[in-house]
């Protein structure tokens, strides 16, 4: 079958976002020591810019691979409409990424190379996990994401929280990782093949074994269940969300998700899509149970990064909800969610982020108190992100939402929606905490104390809540394209 | 672009106007949210003028797709029904804006901004004739209220604002479901279109279907209305909030949930509406007994105003499930009446408040000697709200009773008691805050009305007495259209008749055309 040792030309455009990617991570290390100081200055923003500068060019090649879909790489590689609503996605967290961290990194006296170079290969990993149609491809490109993942959340190695949340996200992730490996050894011993349309075309086969079929697909779910934080394997998120540094945290929460919700589709939309009678209560259970468990548990948090760490809990669920619906339009909710998510997420973090100043002293809830006089801009914005996380129309959030329950009542899930629905009303209750500490209450110290927004900060807010209200307001576009790509190529 | 977009874009413009507009220029954003209401009042004015009653269909009718997949149409139109309420909230926002003039000191600039937001939203509820944008308007109209009461509301204000919104959301998440599941079976979010299959029995739906879809637009409706035992966010959110927040509310954010009993729940789904008419009408009539009886021990002035409308908004809902000419009618009337009256109470109290800084009856006495004018206008109001002829609520409580009487005698005897309720705890309450001996607190901080109160209290007394004269002038639209509904209703009700026999007890309130 391998034609040629040598890659196509296509072949190098399909994978030109990881090309782009890898080599701008290794380039940034190699420029280290030269481009510390500029005409005898400390110059460490240099690699902030770069890394987007790398971002954006890897988000042209992403665009520019769309236009010649297909399989590439003897099919481990598949680019198309839903590959690269995936990478875009990513990269441009990637992007938002970076702004946030700028200020932050100074503040903390950590503007390393490192920290973008390590940026730079999570989300290399994470396009390659969304291109692959391969379960080895999958695993390689979880594992290039995840590995740097890890570093990132113990990043300020001098910190004791930092060191806690990379040690429990390493060995929960490296287990959870094992348990995905297993699932995939077990497919192929039954299939003979590990590529994702050919066990969907070898389980159609009638002689083959499903209760081994059904253990290695529930394996799997074990696997991205984790990566996803949807429970019952929730339980690292909460405190790795809390120790890591707050841009790596939201790094964390919306793109290596967003890479793992888009395999956890891919394969399950294609791969084993046949037995979905079987995986699906499996997946409403646990939207169910994220749902509840990250709404209620999310109501007495005190701290701002804890709380949004239980409410990313439950977002996942409300995802898993648009899985269960087992459909195209499920697909195309889940992309469309994960997009409006990562921006009202960031925009939230980046809030977060201004705040807790130094050291991250004021996390608090009551830390936002007063946010509105002070900050009246700042404040409007994250009740932007609020409102979306609440899901009011006009937002994001709430087209999100509505796109997912629409799906599974289409599904004949309408338990499931009402119920995820409810949800959201509690939720609302936390959220509008914030809304109340920042509009209603006098302001404390930690606002009395704040500096005015850096402008990293600012531009990721200000993109983000754009983003939000377009999403909200004109969710047309974005959304054809998700429905338009949401087949997998079936 | 006709005249309702027009009115619809106004306060929007003036919104985002007023964000722009920098903090320190207070009084500039007061008189940009004036003009910008009063500008929306003569549009809407306008469109009360243009309005053609005899014609059939919507009218200033607009209809585009906004989102194309899922097909979500901007669809806006008035009819009968809508007209005078989209009137009400344009005429009520002025007014609302007047009576803050002085009295928000602190972060001006969001207060009026959250004002012109929320009269957009209120305009779009009204007109919205495609389910998702009504969703949309509906939650939009939370938002700024939340704000209204959290931020400048008095000392409980936080309590009553999450409570308000919480109430709310989770009411309307059950409606977000049915209208998915409408638009599932239907293929689109086109209230008229929806009807139309759901008539012809194209849409046919299960018993257990429409009795599930008619709960769940029922109680988000029911907890905006508020119907009793959904009630009790409403005396928090009424006392808690601004003077302009509750004449907001009452007048009309009460409005949304009976607007949206007429408009949604009969016509979609009569069979059900009709089979839970009873249990309903009950509520409604203890809605009507117990805001009253809870009324008159009030000591606060605000929440005695507030459980008034429990009262008197258990009325709209009894007129409603009556299913008559006669009943519609009146509910649609008491609607309107109770938002001028209501209004009228909140901002009289509003202006006390700002004098004595109390709502507590027991600090009042005696106004009657000090501020004379303030006296008479209140005494008007406070004959208004109990239902005297010749003003407004009258002739909603009337035909209510009358339209209720011809389905179910035993309910009008009940009702007709909260009538009488509401003449005791308010007179009382008046003659306590405005008779008796004048004492010294009172001397020196109330006076009598300024200008600006003036113009805020002319305008609400002379539309009360001209809904108690002139009746003509409100009705002829309202019963037009809810003469439609009653044939739609009936229309679906022959046509399962043919299938289902216990629906025939439907064409009770048939032959009674009260015009």
């Amino acid at each position: 079958m391998p034609t040629s040792f040598y890659p196509s030309a296509d072949d190098l455009l399909r994978f030109s976002p990881e090309l782009i990617l890898s080599f701008a991570g290794t380039l940034l290390m190699v420029l280290d020591p030269f481009f510390r100081h500029i005409q005898g200055k400390p110059a460490p923003r240099i690699f902030g810019h770069l890394t987007i500068a790398a971002f954006i060019a890897a988000i042209f090649g992403a665009i520019a691979a769309n236009a010649v879909p297909g399989s590439s790489f003897s099919n481990l590689l598949i680019v198309d409409g839903y590959a690269t609503f995936f990478r875009v996605l990513v990269l441009t967290i990637g992007i938002l990424a970076v702004l946030i961290s700028y200020r932050y990194l100074a503040k903390e006296v950590a503007e390393t190379s490192e920290y973008h170079a390590l940026l730079l290969f999570s989300v290399a990993g994470q396009c390659l996990m969304v291109a692959a149609n391969d379960l080895i491809m999958i695993f390689i490109g979880l594992e290039i994401s995840s590995i740097a993942t890890y570093i990132l959340a113990g990043y300020l190695r001098n910190d004791k929280r930092n060191n806690e949340a990379a040690l429990k996200y390493f060995l929960l992730g490296s287990f959870a990782t094992g348990f995905l490996l297993y699932g995939v050894s077990i497919v192929y011993g039954i299939t003979g093949t590990t590529k994702l349309d050919e066990i969907r075309t070898a389980l159609s086969n009638p002689g083959l074994s499903l209760v081994a079929v059904s253990i290695a697909a529930a394996l799997i779910i074990v696997g991205l269940g984790f990566k996803v934080s949807g429970a019952p394997f929730q339980m690292w998120a909460p405190d790795v969300y809390q120790g890591a540094p707050a841009p790596v945290s939201v790094f964390m929460a919306t793109a290596p998700k967003a890479a793992a919700f888009a395999v956890f589709v891919r394969v399950f939309m294609t791969s084993f899509q046949q037995i979905a009678t079987g995986w699906e209560p499996l997946i409403w259970i646990s939207a169910l149970l994220s749902m509840t468990i990250g709404n209620f548990a999310a109501l007495t948090q005190t701290n701002l990064k804890r709380m949004l760490a239980y409410s990313s809990i439950a977002h996942a669920g409300y995802i898993l909800v648009a899985l269960a619906a087992k459909s195209e339009l499920g697909t195309a909710a889940v992309m469309f969610y994960l997009a409006a998510y990562a921006l009202m997420n960031i925009g939230a973090f980046a809030v977060v982020i201004h705040i807790a100043g130094k050291g991250e002293r004021h996390l608090r809830i009551d830390d936002l108190a007063g946010l509105a006089q002070k900050q009246p801009l700042t404040a409007a914005l994250m009740t932007v992100f609020v409102l979306s996380f609440i899901g009011v129309p006009l937002t994001g959030g709430f087209f999100g939402k509505f796109y997912i329950f629409r799906a599974a009542v289409e599904s004949d899930l309408i338990w499931l929606a009402v119920l995820g629905l409810l949800n959201s009303a509690v939720a609302a209750y936390y959220y509008l905490r914030l809304l109340v500490v920042m509009y209603m209450h006098e302001p404390g110290e930690a606002v009395q104390a704040l500096e005015p927004m850096s402008a990293g900060l600012d531009i990721a807010l200000v993109l983000s809540a754009v983003g939000t209200f377009i999403l909200g307001v004109l969710p047309g576009a974005v959304l054809n394209f998700a429905r338009n790509s949401a087949s997998l190529g079936r | 672009m006709n005249l309702l977009d027009v009115l619809i874009l106004i306060p929007a413009i003036g919104f985002f106007i007023a964000l722009i507009i920098p903090r320190a220029m207070e009084n500039a954003i007061k008189m940009l949210a004036l003009i910008f209401s009063l500008v929306s009042f003569v549009v809407s004015l306008g469109l009360a003028y243009g309005y053609r009653t005899g014609q059939s269909g919507l009218q200033y009718m607009t209809d585009f797709v906004w989102i194309q997949n899922p097909e979500i149409h901007y669809h806006v139109g008035v009819d009968g029904l809508s007209l005078w309420l989209i009137v009400l909230s344009t005429f009520l926002t002025p007014i609302a804006i007047l009576i803050s003039w002085n009295y928000i000191h602190n972060r001006v600039k969001e207060f009026f901004a959250f004002l012109l937001l929320l009269e957009f939203g209120l305009v779009g509820v009204f007109s919205a004739w495609d389910l998702f944008l009504f969703y949309v308007f509906w939650e939009v109209v939370l938002v700024p209220m939340y704000f209204l009461i959290g931020i400048w509301g008095h000392d409980r204000r936080i309590y009553a604002a999450v409570k308000f919104f919480l109430y709310t959301m989770a009411g309307s998440v059950l409606m977000l479901v049915a209208i998915t599941f409408l638009y599932i079976h239907a293929g689109t979010f086109d209230y008229a279109t929806i009807l139309a299959q759901l008539q012809s029995g194209k849409l046919a739906l299960s018993h257990l279907q429409e009795t599930l879809l008619f709960l769940a637009f029922f109680i988000a409706f029911a907890i905006k209305v508020p119907l009793f035992p959904l009630h009790t966010w409403l005396p928090d959110a009424h006392v808690e909030a601004p003077s302009a927040g509750s004449v907001m509310l009452a007048s009309v954010m009460l409005k949304m949930g009976t607007y949206g009993l007429v408009r949604f729940c009969l016509p979609m789904f009569p069979t059900a509406a009709h089979e839970n008419a009873p249990w309903i009408s009950i509520l409604a009539i203890i809605g009507i007994v117990y805001g009253a009886a809870v009324a008159m021990v009030q000591p606060n002035m605000k929440k005695l105003v507030a459980y008034s409308s429990v009262s008197h908004l258990g009325f709209v809902v009894l007129g409603i499930f009556s299913f008559t000419q006669l009943g519609l009618d009146g509910a649609v009337y008491i609607m309107l009446a109770h938002g001028i009256s209501t209004g009228a109470l909140f901002a009289l109290v509003g202006f006390l408040y700002e004098r004595r800084h109390s709502l507590a009856i027991s600090d009042y006495g005696g106004i009657a000697t000090v501020a004379p004018w303030f006296a008479t206008m209140f005494l008007i109001t406070t004959f208004a709200s109990i239902g005297l002829p010749m003003l407004s609520n009258f002739v909603g409580e009337f035909l209510v009773l009358q339209g209720t009487a011809q389905s179910n005698f035993a309910y009008t005897s009940f009702a007709a008691l909260g009538v009488i309720l509401s003449a005791c705890y308010m007179l009382w309450m008046y003659q306590r805050v405005f008779f008796g001996e004048t004492n010294e607190e009172v001397k020196h901080h109330v006076y009598d009305f300024n200008l600006r109160e003036w113009a805020c209290v002319i305008p609400l007394v002379a539309v009360m007495v001209w809904m108690g004269i002139f009746t003509q002038t409100f009705l002829p639209p309202v019963s037009e259209s809810n003469d439609k509904i009653l044939t739609q209703i009936r229309m679906s009700a022959d046509l399962k008749a043919a299938t289902h026999s216990p629906v025939a007890s439907l064409k009770v309130g048939a032959n009674t055309n009260a015009h």
